[in-house]
């Protein structure tokens, strides 16, 4: 049964929830509303005019084949990069669960890498694999791989899909090995005494039990590769070669703040919260209904 | 001893704001680091130890687009400075922010600082100034593109140094020499879209777009999907695909490869003078930029890139009078020589131009007149004036865009800058429809 706390009265309530409430009107829906109410208007970069346009800016934008291309683009990125974040984590974390000695060394030296900012994580990727003095491009190229990012899209996306989920690892890890933590030792003994095999045990108890902690990475890394990946991909490819890797987050910036089209940005600002909140939306009626807690 | 110390300390200490606030402030916005940085911060201190009544504050605040963002923010802050270095892609959204700047040719009428437009050189005034005649921003640093030879890499590869590049007719047989020769970077290039179509239009008088390359309206449309253009695309994308012409990003990522000895020639702006000249440890030379015989009516002129200095609107009048005495400052022959010969870029008046002349600079420095030569060679006409096209920085970026699809072999040129046409213009449309 569930237990319910009840205030009387409203001051009391209110009061407690007003920081929240304020930061979130502040921080949140004025921004949002702004965004809003300029995507209606194609104003100049000075603000010394606004011209109406009405849905003008989203018909400019849905017509462009290349924007609707950058919804896929975006996709493929997101998929990419929580799949890339979310897999090695949960390896990572379970071959530290078995350890016995050291494993709070091995956890210290997995978590470094969120430590580093995305931009910064860019800049060192991009040394290793540049295409003149990388490292790693110089190895593929004693190997016979002619490594070349700036012209090939497939090899661009690659970069920063890695790039973007290296630290992630790190975040994801965390999370995983918290969880792994918490399975309770009584049900793994049984299995163990059942004659149950260690991937055996993983497959049917441990990721199960783990399920909430997945979906709550799963929402996270998505909204992560959709809004803060931008540094990566500033610093690495500039959303190149051709429109490879333009995400849609690259796309509001590269109009609003380099093109000064702040119309057309505050339009596609308003439709990637359109998008973002289906996608939550989908993965929690959908999703969640799997989850067991 | 002690005390005196002390009180001394004190008084110079409570008097020291009042010094500072018998200056009045300017506020220099500029996008320069390294070096270019260095010589601007002397050219403003040298600014403020001539004069008592000003003092220029300069500040770096990020790449050409960031300064730019930054003084756009600024403004709608009501924080703006009171010059901004702009790019010149950026002149467009300048010329049709009014109420946000200040022309120039105002600010020095009423300043009452020395200021003659006619000492400026045309093709770099051209640039800024309205068709009436009127400046509107103060040209800064302006460069063009040229050709940069690697000697030692040509001697390598079993080619004459000397051999003609005038055309590109020729560079082409001297690029299957070079590659013939081993030679693993024949040619790289710095700013494709401005060097390989922009100036590529002028140099042969075709227009880049129409309306005067967009002098004469808004309503302007692109023209680089050309025949000429498009012929010079399929070559350089041909080149491409046979290793002859390697491609390293969309700014000036070659500069690297050609510093370090790697590639025979890179297409490159004038001011690419100050960092090769420190690095290159190899022979170099400056060639006039090629042109193809025959294609339009080439060569005519090249033209400018770099920043000019804009006024912001919003300030009192003695703080513009200040502005007035920095710009007609910087406009002076000896600042303008010197300028020019530790950067690359061009002189912006006709004297400073005579000052390194005179001194004897160009002989001790050859190639280093290619530039100025290769500018005001011809009279500009109508395609060779300059650009003034909205929006241009994300024009620009589609350009790389379709220009990367030929490189890559995706599309043909005309494939690509038919594509660029359409998506550019669609663009220039909405500038049109936000600044009518």
């Amino acid at each position: 049964m569930e237990k319910r706390v009840t205030f009387r009265g409203w001051r009391l309530p209110l009061l407690l929830i007003a920081p929240q409430l304020i930061i979130s009107v502040v921080f949140f829906f004025y921004p949002a509303a702004q965004a809003i109410w300029q995507s209606l208007f194609i104003p100049d970069p000075f603000g010394l005019s606004m011209k109406f346009v009405g849905l003008g800016n989203f018909e400019f934008l849905l017509s462009d084949k290349f924007y609707r291309a950058s919804f896929v683009t975006t996709a493929i990125f997101s998929l990419l990069v929580t799949l890339c974040s979310m897999i090695p984590a949960l390896f990572l974390a379970v071959l530290a669960d078995r350890l016995i000695k050291g494993s709070g060394v091995y956890r210290t030296m997995l978590i470094w890498p969120y430590a580093v900012a995305p931009a910064i994580a860019g800049v060192l990727w991009l040394f290793m694999f540049n295409t003149r003095v990388g490292v790693v491009s110089w190895y593929l190229g004693q190997l016979g791989y002619d490594w070349n990012h700036v012209l090939n899209g497939g090899e661009a996306m690659g970069l920063v899909v890695v790039a973007s989920a290296w630290g992630r690892i790190s975040y994801n890890f965390l999370f995983f090995f918290a969880a792994l933590q918490a399975v309770p030792r009584s049900v793994i003994e049984a299995a163990a005494i059942d004659g149950a095999r260690f991937w055996r045990r993983f497959w049917t108890i441990v990721l199960p039990l783990l399920s909430p902690t997945t979906f709550f990475l799963l929402v996270v890394n998505i909204v992560y590769a959709f809004f803060e990946t931008f540094g990566v991909i500033h610093t690495i490819t500039a959303g190149g070669p051709q429109q490879t890797t333009t995400i849609l987050v690259y796309k509001v910036f590269s109009d609003g703040f380099v093109g000064q089209d702040l119309g057309s940005s505050a339009a596609q600002s308003v439709i990637l919260l359109f998008v973002v909140g289906m996608l939550t939306v989908v993965q929690f009626k959908f999703i969640e209904k799997r989850v067991h807690y | 001893m002690k005390r005196t110390t002390l009180s001394a300390l004190a008084i110079t200490t409570a008097l020291s704001p009042f010094a500072a606030y018998a200056e009045t402030e300017v506020q220099f916005w500029h996008a320069f680091t390294g070096r270019l940085g260095e010589l601007v911060a002397a050219q403003v201190d040298e600014f403020n130890a001539s004069q008592s009544d000003y003092k220029v504050v300069q500040s770096h605040k990020g790449n050409y687009s960031e300064t730019l963002n930054a003084g756009i923010a600024a403004f709608r802050a009501q924080e703006q400075p009171h010059i901004l270095m702009v790019f010149e892609v950026g002149t467009a959204t300048m010329m049709s922010a009014k109420g946000a700047t200040k022309p120039v040719f105002e600010v020095m009428a009423e300043s009452g600082a020395e200021f003659n437009p006619d000492a400026y050189i045309g093709a770099v005034k051209g640039y800024y100034t309205t068709t009436d005649g009127d400046m509107l921003s103060l040209p800064f640093n302006s460069s063009t593109p040229v050709l940069w030879v690697n000697r030692d890499a040509f001697e390598a590869a079993g080619v004459d140094p000397d051999t003609d590049l005038s055309t590109w007719q020729s560079v082409g047989a001297t690029l299957d020499a070079l590659k013939a020769g081993g030679s693993s970077c024949p040619l790289v290039t710095a700013w494709q879209s401005w060097i390989h179509l922009e100036n590529f239009s002028a140099y042969h008088d075709v227009p880049f777009a129409s309306k005067d390359n967009g002098f004469a309206g808004l309503d302007t449309e692109l023209m680089l999907n050309g025949e000429a253009q498009v012929a010079h695309l399929t070559a350089m994308g041909d080149w491409a695909k046979d290793g002859k012409f390697i491609y390293t990003g969309r700014r000036n990522e070659g500069g690297a490869n050609f510093r370090a000895g790697e590639c025979a020639l890179f297409t490159e702006s004038s001011a690419g003078y100050a960092g090769i000249s420190s690095e290159a440890k190899f022979d170099f030379d400056v060639r006039p930029l090629p042109y193809w015989e025959g294609v339009g009516n080439g060569p005519q002129n090249t033209i400018i890139g770099g920043a000019s200095l804009w006024v912001m609107e919003g300030h009192d009048s003695a703080e513009y009078k200040g502005v007035g005495e920095f710009l007609s400052f910087l406009s002076k022959s000896d600042i303008q020589a010197s300028w020019h010969q530790n950067t690359g870029y061009l002189p912006i008046t006709v004297a400073a131009g005579g000052v390194t002349r005179d001194a004897g600079f160009y002989e001790k420095n050859p190639g280093t007149d290619v530039a100025v030569i290769q500018m005001t060679a011809n009279e500009p006409t109508a395609n060779s004036k300059g650009l003034r096209l909205g929006s241009f920085d994300q024009i620009r970026g589609i350009i790389d865009e379709e220009l990367e699809a030929i490189w890559a072999g995706d599309k043909t040129a005309q494939e690509a800058m038919d594509s660029a046409k359409a998506r550019g213009d669609a663009l220039l449309r909405r500038f049109e429809s936000a600044n009518r």
